[in-house]
């Protein structure tokens, strides 16, 4: 997911439920009061990370597989303090390899933690392998939860391109794009799995024992989370979309709204200089390339239905763009010059 | 490794640099915000944003070869996305002399150009800011403390084990006759291996810790405090992305030049 192809209603309301999560999260290792876990997830995240550098090669296709984080996370600390490692990764991903992006982190933080660490952690791999793990079970369990997994996480990431509405993409075909590959890489993310696990199981059962038998999440809570989750999005996506399409433009709305400027007031005072104030200095009010979605799709290639764009404006604004760009282009010139000297 | 480039860039001084981290990371937010809000055939005015970005690489000295060629290095997954658009899209909306340019395009040339500015804030942050100083001001801003003190190990260790992954991929390399390809059993042994180095430095490092008198926190020598000039800083920003998003200057400037001729 990328700051590029979401809008800011989706970025907005998927970061607020990504902090919660790692708001309840974060209370959920605290009262394990657990603190020799806070050494240990960092340097798991570090291990993560590390570790995504090593590959193999898969036989015959000519392309290379690495270890996931999610699943093997939560086996080894438990579903909350996994979230936590899962969503710092990211962190440090976006901010040092603009992986994806500030805003669209919290998308990131629900599709690559939340999906993994809570949903198929808890339901899946904790009820095919049970309290017991045996070879077979922890193969099929780690299979079938990265699978599912990765799933869930394309289907995130499609709906949220979707809902923000920058790209294109009719929503059969982003599906269609995005599920097959994350089949492939969820089988090879899950084969990764559970080997690493068999390995450290054959290697160093205690540890395995040890993880699993620290008894930090009743079952119960898992409704908890996903009900507090519905609620959370209900609420910020539904405000967020409802003011977005009161508003067409959120966020002059939520200039005016910072402003001071309530709605008892709209007739006079403030909003009517303020309005003014924005007619007066845009003199071409939200200008647009397009009108609206409700207009019916044209034929390709066909001549504009719509009113053709008076040449001399397309002139004007390729002119425009390029002094504007030039004027941005010589200020950063003399700062640096500035400081050369 | 590439990390450390970027902290050897963020422990360099200027005054970008000795701002408040927090007035930092609140205008790169709400650089980021102003970018995405417009909507998806908006091109020319997301140009005066750029700006932002070049003004801070210049006053605070960041190489703009090495932060373009991060760019370009994780670009591919908005280009794939974006490329749809041409193809779907295909509504001639504007006219250049008598070329015309369908509105997919237009949108397509906006996601790489919100792509760009908002990358390139997003690393702009932590070559002017630094990790630590971003943590820090996660947690002034209310970021619960086990997240952020987990962050920072995070952070201090993936130098360590990154240079542990490194010498058993060499060692690796050097008992196979230098082959690149690594078989799936030499893999999950690796990194089997790197998993149980991994915890095991885990637990050293909580009882050397523990020893030293560790109690869940890491404290900072440096605090940070917002002073006025990081205010300016903050409310210069926004106010000036507040007149970009509200009026389309590039516009505005072409008519005045078609006027004058």
């Amino acid at each position: 997911m990328a700051d590029a192809l979401i809008s800011p209603a989706v970025g907005t309301t998927m970061c607020v439920v990504s902090a919660g999560l790692i708001a309840y999260s974060c209370k959920k290792v605290r009262e394990t009061a657990d603190d020799r876990k806070v050494p240990l997830m960092g340097v798991l995240g570090a291990f993560i990370f590390a570790a995504q550098m090593i590959n193999f090669s898969i036989p015959a296709t000519g392309s290379s597989g690495h270890l996931g984080g999610g699943m093997i996370l939560s086996i080894l600390l438990g579903p909350y303090a996994a979230f936590l490692v899962m969503a710092s990764v990211l962190v440090v991903q976006a901010l040092f390899f603009g992986d994806g992006g500030l805003l669209a982190l919290g998308c990131n933080i629900f599709n690559l933690g939340f999906f993994p660490c809570f949903i198929v952690y808890l339901l899946i791999y904790k009820k095919v392998v049970g309290d017991e793990p045996t070879k077979g079970k922890i193969i099929s369990g780690s299979l079938i939860a990265a699978i599912v997994g990765l799933q869930l996480g394309a289907l995130g990431v499609v709906l949220e391109t979707l809902f923000s509405g920058i790209s294109e993409l009719p929503f059969s075909t982003f599906v269609l794009l995005m599920q097959p590959i994350h089949l492939a890489i969820g089988v090879v993310e899950g084969v990764v799995t559970a080997a690493v696990v068999i390995f450290v199981w054959n290697a160093r059962p205690e540890i395995l024992n040890a993880a699993a038998h620290s008894k930090q999440i009743g079952q119960m809570s898992i409704t908890k989370v996903l009900l507090g989750l519905l609620i959370a999005v209900v609420i910020v996506g539904g405000a967020l979309s409802w003011l977005a399409s009161t508003n067409p433009d959120g966020l002059e709305w939520a200039m005016f709204k910072t402003a001071g400027v309530e709605e008892m007031e709209m007739d006079h005072g403030v909003h009517k200089t303020l309005s003014a104030f924005q007619e007066k200095t845009a003199f071409l009010p939200d200008y647009n390339f397009k009108q609206g979605e409700s207009q019916p799709e044209a034929e390709p290639d066909t001549e504009p239905a719509w009113p053709a764009v008076d040449p001399g404006t397309s002139v004007s604004g390729i002119a425009g763009g390029g002094l504007t760009l030039f004027v941005i282009l010589l200020i950063g010139f003399f700062l640096r010059r500035r400081k050369a000297v | 490794m590439d990390i450390r480039y970027m902290d050897i860039m963020a422990s360099s001084d200027t005054s970008l640099h000795g701002l408040d981290p927090r007035a930092k990371l609140i205008t790169t937010l709400l650089f980021i915000v102003a970018v995405v809000s417009f909507d998806r055939y908006t091109i020319l005015a997301l140009i005066p944003f750029f700006i932002y970005p070049i003004v801070l690489i210049s006053a605070g000295g960041l190489p703009v070869g090495y932060l373009l060629k991060k760019i370009l290095w994780v670009s591919p997954f908005a280009v794939l996305v974006g490329i749809f658009n041409p193809i779907m899209d295909r509504e001639i909306i504007y006219h250049i002399g008598s070329i015309g340019i369908s509105g997919g395009w237009i949108s397509f040339f906006s996601i790489l150009l919100r792509f760009l500015l908002t990358l390139s804030a997003a690393l702009i942050l932590i070559a002017l800011t630094g990790f630590n100083a971003v943590c820090q001001a996660l947690t002034r801003l209310g970021m619960p403390r086990p997240f952020v003190v987990q962050l920072l190990f995070f952070y201090r260790y993936i130098f360590v084990l990154v240079d542990e992954a490194e010498r058993m991929e060499m060692a690796r390399s050097l008992r196979s006759f230098n082959s690149r390809s690594t078989n799936f059993r030499t893999f999950i042994s690796i990194i089997g291996h790197l998993l149980l180095r991994s915890l095991d430095r885990a637990e050293r490092i909580y009882l050397a810790m523990r020893s030293r008198g560790f109690d869940g926190n890491i404290r900072m020598i440096k605090t940070i405090n917002l002073r006025w000039k990081d205010l300016a800083f903050m409310a210069g920003w926004a106010i000036l992305f507040i007149g970009f998003r509200m009026n389309n200057i590039p516009m505005r400037l072409g008519d005045i030049i078609m006027e004058v001729f």
